[in-house]
């Protein structure tokens, strides 16, 4: 086992001259072989996530590594398998409970909100609920309104829970080790649309720590918050709108409790402007917390009002041309920021 | 199976520990002094107390809304349990659950609940990771019969059947989930009968008979501990008052069911049988009961006194570390 320390992508770069690539699922799957070699407590149960390698390749080479007691198939019953990892981590367990499509947590929500997220604090701090959950998000490919969702506002509102959501290769395995050296529930949230995307991934050991926001680029006139998948489309507009003279300073929180506001409101200061592009709905939604914040503690840092770009409110179609529609687009982000600047993109 | 007077003791203590600290319970509730609402177990404590008996003070438990006999029965203590009803911090979640959030996990016990299944899964869970770990604890759950018809406990028992999960499933069927009795809210009344649907052992005991529920939990709880998996166990009974304090638990029940199972009474009986068998002397129980009357009047002191937690915890432990 290598040094463990935190550090950030850029920092590790430079001490490492690492470049290895990996995708988003085997930056998943390298972050559990490493916590479970390391911790015999930790056990992980889920729909196909066995032999088969799990429906995104998420537990790839686990269960022929770990066995059939430490990589446990599940039936489908999201609510059973989910109680069931919550009881075991108050017995000692770390649990990782894969959930696989974010839509079916709600099977389970009443587990993880009425039981997971309050008992340490209402057995008086002497037990600890170290449970991870993980489910895949988003919209892809035209799963329709079953299996597209990206429901974690609700998490963040909830006290007790840790909710990270990762965007990138290299959170992803920073994070998820996290999370397995957590002592406190967390829900671990990826999005579909991500998992075959590649990125850096060092060999050397590293953690990333709960709370703390990455700014993917620099810029001056406007801050772009995005979260999870959204993140790429941020950056894939930020550049054609440097293009046209607008330079986007563009955030990733990374983890939505902790949530780091810090690293927006210094930014805000600096451009003056915000923007918050989520693919989930904008009402009680993550990008409606967000505005909060800053309308609440960087008022007077505005120059212009707070903008949201989020999933259009409908259900998500089926239909690719009303999907694309109902999920920000690029384009649309384009547009939208350039209106800001009275300039029609 | 004839009991040791050992035994009978233990028993009858356990019992009236239990029967005297619901009322005692119910007596601070009607002075006011009580916050929140109490579900008590009065009638049924045979069935925690046998239950307990059969484990060892690691194995775990999981419990419900009616779940001041299961704390007690498992080991916490009857100062901890009532002060926690209290709110108070001497409380053994330091006031922040109350009665429907007990805790000790000293004692294995993980926790009363506010909802109704999710002790089953809970259970199952602890279970699960007593199975991983191979640590040869077993995990007890108990539930009501308006447990049953829920979709959680479709899901625990299938789950612990398949994986043979060192865990018994306790079901208390008092004939009432609140006030909805049990043959309005299920075709098949006979919950013993649903672990066939499960391939897994089915056992109606008399709730009321703490020999009978020591015996029968003594068989699913060594089969637990064997591997051979989990076991549903159906104990009859009847809680003598309302679903909560504050509900007489009349309007739904008639006068005649209840007293004919208030003179079902598992005190009562293991006392008559005790006698009857000449394992003990009256004189002997007399001794017991003065020996609670003490420990639950202790109790109830320690509570009062215990000052409510300051404010500036209120946010303590929401997470750890």
């Amino acid at each position: 086992m290598g040094v463990t320390k935190t550090t950030t992508e850029a920092e590790v770069k430079q001490t490492t001259g690492d470049q290895r690539i990996i995708s988003y699922a085997e930056a998943g799957v390298e972050a559990l072989r490493e916590e479970m070699r390391r911790n015999p407590k930790i056990f992980y149960m889920g729909q196909g996530i066995g032999p088969r390698g799990g429906n995104f390749q998420q537990s790839r080479g686990l269960w022929k590594e770990f066995g059939e007691s430490r990589v446990r198939d599940t039936p489908i019953a999201e609510r059973g398998q989910t109680g069931l990892g919550i009881g075991a981590a108050l017995a000692g367990s770390h649990p990782v409970v894969d959930i696989v499509f974010l839509d079916f947590v709600l099977e389970a929500i009443c587990e993880i909100i009425q039981q997971a997220s309050t008992i340490h604090y209402i057995s008086d701090g002497t037990i600890k609920v170290p449970v991870v959950v993980r489910a895949a998000g988003g919209g892809v490919r035209s799963t329709g309104p079953h299996h597209s969702h990206t429901f974690y506002s609700f998490f963040m509102h909830i006290p007790g829970l840790k909710v990270a959501l990762p965007s990138a290769p290299f959170d992803v395995k920073g994070l998820l080790k996290t999370a397995l050296r957590e002592e406190n529930p967390v829900v671990f949230i990826e999005h579909k649309g991500l998992y075959n995307t590649t990125g850096h991934v060092p060999e050397e050991e590293y953690l990333i720590p709960f709370g703390k926001a990455v700014i993917r680029r620099p810029g001056e006139h406007v801050t772009l918050v995005a979260l999870s998948l959204m993140v790429n489309k941020a950056m894939q507009a930020a550049a054609r709108l440097e293009k046209e003279g607008i330079s986007v300073e563009v955030i990733d929180p990374r983890t939505l409790a902790p949530f780091d506001k810090d690293t927006i409101l210094a930014s805000v200061a600096k451009t003056g402007r915000l923007v918050i592009l989520d693919e989930a709905y904008a009402a009680c939604g993550v990008s409606a917390e967000i505005a909060a914040i800053v309308a609440s503690e960087g008022l007077f840092e505005l120059d212009a009002p707070i903008h949201r770009i989020c999933c259009l409110p409908a259900p998500h179609a089926f239909s690719p041309s009303l999907d694309n529609y109902l999920i920000p687009s690029v384009d649309r982000v384009v547009s939208e920021i350039g209106a800001m600047f009275e300039k029609k993109l | 199976m004839k009991p040791s007077t050992e035994m009978i003791f233990s028993f009858y203590r356990g019992m009236v520990e239990i029967r005297e600290f619901e009322l005692k319970a119910r007596e601070i509730f009607r002075s006011g002094k009580m916050p929140g609402f109490i579900h008590v177990y009065i009638g049924e404590e045979a069935i925690a107390t046998g239950i307990c008996a059969q484990l060892k003070k690691d194995d775990y438990v999981a419990s419900t809304h009616r779940g001041h006999g299961h704390a007690l029965a498992k080991g916490v203590s009857a100062r901890a349990v009532m002060a926690e009803l209290m709110g108070a911090v001497g409380g053994c979640s330091g006031g922040r659950g109350g009665t429907m959030h007990l805790y000790d996990p000293s004692v294995g016990f993980l926790g009363s609940n506010g909802v109704v299944p999710p002790g089953i899964l809970i259970a199952a869970g602890a279970a699960l990771s007593a199975q991983v770990r191979r640590s040869g604890q077993v995990a007890v759950a108990f539930f009501g019969d308006g447990a049953v018809n829920n979709g959680a406990f479709h899901e625990g028992l299938n789950l612990a059947a398949t994986w043979n999960l060192p865990v018994v499933f306790v079901c208390e069927n008092n004939l009432y989930a609140t006030e909805m009795p049990f043959e309005q809210a299920t075709k098949n009344t006979n919950v013993a009968s649903r672990a066939a649907a499960y391939k897994i052992p089915g056992v109606q005991v008399d709730g009321n008979d703490v020999l009978d529920v020591y015996e029968k939990a003594g068989e699913a709880i060594a089969r637990a501990r064997k591997g051979e998996g989990p076991t549903l166990l159906e104990c009859l009974t009847y809680r003598w008052y309302g679903h909560h304090e504050g509900d007489p638990g009349t309007s739904y029940r008639t006068k005649e069911e209840i007293a004919r199972w208030k003179a079902n009474d598992p005190v009562q009986r293991l006392r008559d049988y005790a006698i009857r068998e000449s394992l003990v002397s009256p004189e002997d129980f007399k001794k017991i009961d003065r020996d609670v009357e003490r420990v639950i009047q202790d109790c109830a002191e320690f509570a009062i006194a215990s000052p409510q937690p300051d404010i500036s915890t209120a946010l303590d432990h929401v997470f750890s570390n």
